[in-house]
């Protein structure tokens, strides 16, 4: 607070122009621009990696797992000599629009500076505005726990000229302004594509694949969000994807796993505006080619009876004999894009696990379902992702035992 | 030495549906609130998991969600010339332990009282002539009308979403409900539940005898519900485990289903669970509470500081805090002086099994899934050539076909044991149902609540002594009312039926109802009440004492509906004029 009056005490003396030309800390910005990186911080979800489970706000510290290794979030409080008080705005400029860190070397993907590079320089300097304004936490990062040569920094210069596209949004003159102001959005701050694209094997998004869906990782497979009517956003209107993000649940669905995280720390505060433009770029990525996926005759016979039976005594008090659910409560499951994603690990996980929605002030319940591992065996839950995913006109791919122990093995050990 | 812990604007003793209300309603006008809770947090998931919950064995038979008696009991005796013995098992009633408390494994029976029940002493006086009401009889007028509570019952069901058909709205009957009850502003917030068979048959059985049947309010969610606080439910599934069980479902009315997920993210309400309050303090004029003393499960002992103390614990717990606080002076059945621990009183009920010809499906149940007649509660009817005072209600209930407890009834001359009783139940499993009444229980001179001479707690105080007997008017009345029920069971056109009447002294063994009242009445009048009309200690002001326990006699209805609407009549008391300006609000 104290920061914030001595700015207005400045700006007062000598002029409001003075605010925006002194560099980096919060004394020389204005309370504005301070509220607009606020608003930026939460549209770019920022908290969910920085801030680590009951640690300090933004802080670091939670450790995000990669196929090459965990990562340590790392401390983006105002601390100078843990955190970014050092940093001027150029530097963290340089993170955000290059992926590179104030002593020159280079930050991984994982941070998805490949998303933030098209983040607006008035925007950059808003959010540092903002994280200067934060109480300094001094708190070390944590090294990555990356296996050579990827713990040589240096590659990621290879890395960075096969897939990274540095530069900043170029709007499409032939659509709306609010179609343009949603794919800033989604394309940039908002990283949708980190999930929700599949990657290569070198962890790049697969351009052509953009929003297609993609594996989060640990069990979570983040379903499309093109305009495909069984795994994408094609039967969702555009009130729908908005009230989706606002409150974490709509008439279809309910933000569950790390996407419930995303409603929590990030699109429940987004101005609706912001929201409406997410939501007409969205509906605007077109339906891609159904993918090829087993058709519900393929499924044994007995399997399927048996995954019926596990249904209709496990799950129909909630989601209904009929898989529909009920509208803003339990999500359906028929014709639903998180169930037929590519992938069966969500459907998998949350019978394992359960989940939790989001609890958000429009809809404060936070329903959760609870966790099946322990009355469930492997092939008992099979049997029933098979016939989830594929009873009602649902439409998708099969698991089998061993891809469920697997599952069952990593979320046990904490990886859910 | 207990540790001083740092001061609350206000502490409420336990955390179920009464503490839960105030705090939510306290919290928004601003107060630090905590809530100490004696049992363990609990919540629909991981705790009630759907598919799991559904264990007669481990709920039911185990008691899962009840109070220990290890922890507290209370001692009992049916007269004064008796020595009281402690339960050392849960008997006629089951307290709950644990965040949600009682609301968690209630039915979710709903009701409002009717008009004349708050002004009992008044109303029959006045009707009958002072004589009516026998000498020992100590009821007495709540120094609250139902026009005042309406408001509140309205606010209690729209909390909870409850499902039924308004009998009268404001004033103007409505087909198909009940036609007896006190006129209310609106109607339900949600239609009644889907019948089960034996229901309908109740309902044209009761029609035939010329009363007027109408479907019971329920606590579970005919259909999806959003509250006023925003918080969503489900909608009940008919599992048939409600009573002694919690819900999966998120579809019976609980603090978890419809205050919690507002109320826990608050920066100014906390909550400390495994603690249990022992005393009230007071300071050295004994006119102010200054806070209360817990002890932890590790034993340390706390003292937390509060401006305001609020019971809501379960009702026979706060009489015994009050009794060990020293607040209220204790009630002497000898003098019939004192007032703490005065008018304990209970639920009289009594059933008809009735044996059908057709398949009922008992496993399609609810907790409050019933059909209703109204003629012979409170004084719907003229008790002048009765001779008795009260009344209650006949309801056909389908709670669920489970195996252990529930679903026992066999005919008349049945074996106790053995192939022949092994073939009763067979044949009748399916195909009986039991018509309940559910009597009031006027307060007695010599029904009351004391503290143990000898016996003494876990925390080495004296152990709370009920002594209770059921009164020959209650007999009388419970006679008279399940003789209506056997009519309509009769017209029921059943095989057989089999009546089972409330005879002979209170037993506290076999269960009967968790519906304990009294001890720390309310009323207008200090000498004979414990609170004031708005649930405020008359002795330290700072004091208030919500649920059951300041019912002055218990009518012919389950109580949770009145004590919810109980609860926010308080609550707004304590938001519009105490914390305005804190002191007695009705002056002595």
């Amino acid at each position: 607070m104290r920061a914030i009056k001595l700015a207005f005490g400045l700006a007062g003396l000598l002029g409001l122009s003075l605010a925006v030309a002194v560099p980096a800390r919060a004394q020389g910005t204005t309370y504005s621009t301070i509220e607009r990186g606020r608003y930026l911080v939460n549209a770019g979800d920022c908290a969910s990696c920085h801030t680590a489970e009951g640690g300090k706000p933004y802080a670091g510290g939670l450790a995000v797992p990669t196929p090459f290794g965990t990562i340590y979030s790392t401390n983006i409080t105002p601390d100078p000599a843990t955190g970014i008080g050092k940093w001027s705005e150029q530097d963290f400029y340089n993170a955000m629009h290059d992926g590179i860190r104030r002593d020159g070397k280079h930050l991984y993907p994982a941070f998805p500076y490949p998303w933030f590079t098209k983040v607006s320089r008035a925007d950059v300097h808003a959010i540092k505005a903002f994280l200067d304004t934060v109480t300094p936490v001094r708190q070390q990062n944590k090294p990555t726990e990356l296996p050579w040569p990827l713990s040589v920094r240096e590659v990621m210069a290879g890395w960075n000229k096969l897939y990274f596209h540095e530069g900043a949004f170029k709007p499409d003159h032939k659509k709306s302004e609010q179609w343009n102001r949603g794919a800033y959005l989604v394309e940039g701050l908002g990283h949708c594509g980190a999930c929700h694209t599949d990657t290569n094997l070198l962890g790049a998004p697969k351009t052509a694949d953009k929003l297609k869906g993609g594996d989060f990782g640990e069990h979570w497979y983040a379903p499309g969000l093109t305009s495909n009517l069984r795994d994408g956003l094609g039967g969702w209107s555009a009130a729908e994807i908005v009230e989706y993000l606002k409150t974490g649940a709509n008439a279809k669905s309910a933000a569950g796993g790390p996407m419930a995280e995303v409603v929590k720390n990030s699109t429940q505060y987004l101005s609706d505006v912001d929201l409406n433009a997410i939501a007409v770029y969205l509906k605007d990525v077109p339906a891609e080619q159904a993918r090829a996926a087993a058709k519900t005759t393929d499924i044994d016979k007995q399997a399927w009876s048996r995954g019926e039976a596990l249904y209709v005594d496990n799950c129909t008090g909630c989601h209904m004999e009929n898989g529909a659910g009920v509208a803003q409560i339990f999500p359906s499951l028929k014709g639903s894009s998180a169930v037929q994603a590519k992938l069966p690990d969500t459907v998998t996980h949350i019978l394992l696990a359960g989940a939790k929605t989001a609890a958000t002030p429009g809809k404060p319940t936070g329903f959760a379902m609870p966790a099946f591992a322990r009355k469930l065996d492997d092939k008992e839950v099979a049997d029933l992702v098979n016939y989830i995913r594929n009873a009602w006109g649902n439409h998708s791919s099969l698991t089998n035992q061993n891809a469920v122990s697997k599952v069952r093995k990593d979320v046990e050990h904490g990886g859910g | 030495m207990a540790t001083r812990l740092k001061s609350v604007d206000a502490v409420l003793v336990g955390f179920g549906w009464t503490a839960s209300i105030l705090a939510q309603e306290l919290t928004d006008a601003g107060l630090q609130v905590l809530a100490i809770e004696r049992g363990k947090f609990r919540d629909t998931v991981p705790d009630f998991a759907t598919t799991h919950i559904q264990d007669e064995l481990k709920y039911a038979v185990r008691n899962g969600l009840f109070e220990e008696p290890a922890r507290e009991t209370l001692t009992f005796r049916n007269s004064t010339d008796q020595t009281a013995l402690p339960m050392r098992h849960l008997g006629s009633f089951r307290p709950a332990a644990g965040v949600g408390g009682a609301g968690i494994h209630w039915n979710g029976q709903n009701w409002r009282f009717l008009p004349t029940d708050f002004k009992a002493r008044t109303h029959i006086e006045q009707r009958y002539g002072r004589k009516f009401i026998p000498e020992d009889m100590t009821i007495q007028d709540w120094g609250v009308s139902y026009d005042d509570l309406e408001p509140y019952y309205d606010q209690w069901e729209y909390l909870c979403g409850i499902s039924g058909q308004a009998g009268n709205v404001q004033g103007r009957i409505q087909p198909g409900g009940n036609p007896f009850e006190g006129p209310r502003a609106r109607g339900y917030p949600l239609p009644p539940l889907k019948r089960s068979y034996a229901t309908v048959l109740f309902d044209e059985a009761a029609k035939q005898v010329g009363f007027k049947p109408f479907p019971c309010a329920a606590a579970n969610t005919s259909q999806p519900y959003k509250n006023p606080y925003g918080v969503q439910m489900g909608q009940c599934t008919y599992c048939g485990y409600c009573e002694w069980f919690a819900c999966g479902n998120y579809s019976k009315s609980s603090p978890q289903t419809t205050i919690l997920p507002v109320l826990l993210p608050k920066d100014n309400f906390s909550y400390r669970t495994n603690c249990e309050v022992t005393r009230v303090n007071l300071d050295s004029t004994g006119k102010r509470a200054t806070g209360v003393t817990y002890v932890d499960v590790q034993g340390r002992e706390f003292e937390q500081p509060a401006e305001l103390v609020i019971l809501c614990a379960y009702a026979q717990h706060n009489v015994h805090l009050l009794l060990l606080s020293g607040i209220g002076r204790p009630y002497d059945p000898k003098t019939n002086e004192g007032v703490t621990g005065r008018n304990y009183a209970y639920q009289i009920t009594s059933s008809v099994n009735v044996f059908l010809n057709e398949n009922m499906n008992p496993f399609m149940g609810a907790g409050a899934l019933g059909q209703a007649v109204d003629e012979f509660n409170g004084d719907n009817f003229d008790h002048g050539p009765q001779g008795f005072v009260g009344g209650g209600y006949i309801a056909l209930w389908t709670t669920g076909g489970r195996p252990i407890l529930q679903q026992h009834g066999v005919p008349e001359g049945t074996p106790k044991w053995g192939a022949g009783w092994k073939k009763a139940m067979h044949e009748n499993y399916l195909k009986s149902a039991s018509l309940a009444t559910h009597g009031s229980v006027m307060s007695y001179r010599d029904s009351y609540l004391d503290l143990d001479p000898t016996y003494r707690d876990a925390y080495g105080n004296p152990l709370l002594r009920l002594t209770f007997d059921f009164h020959d008017n209650e007999r009388k009345m419970s006679k008279f009312v399940t003789d209506k029920a056997a009519l309509i069971a009769k017209a029921m056109k059943p095989r057989s039926i089999k009546v089972n009447y409330r005879e002979g002294h209170y037993s506290i063994l076999p269960y009967e109802t968790t519906h304990n009242t009294g001890g720390a009445a309310m009323g207008n009048d200090p000498k004979t009440s414990v609170v004031n009309r708005y649930l405020q200690c008359w002795d330290v002001s700072n004091v208030f004492v919500m649920g059951a326990s300041v019912f002055p006699q218990n009518p012919g209805y389950n109580p949770t509906g009145t004590v919810g609407a109980l609860t926010y009549w308080a609550a707004d008391a304590l938001r519009t004029k105490y914390l305005k300006n804190p002191g007695p609000l009705v002056q002595a």
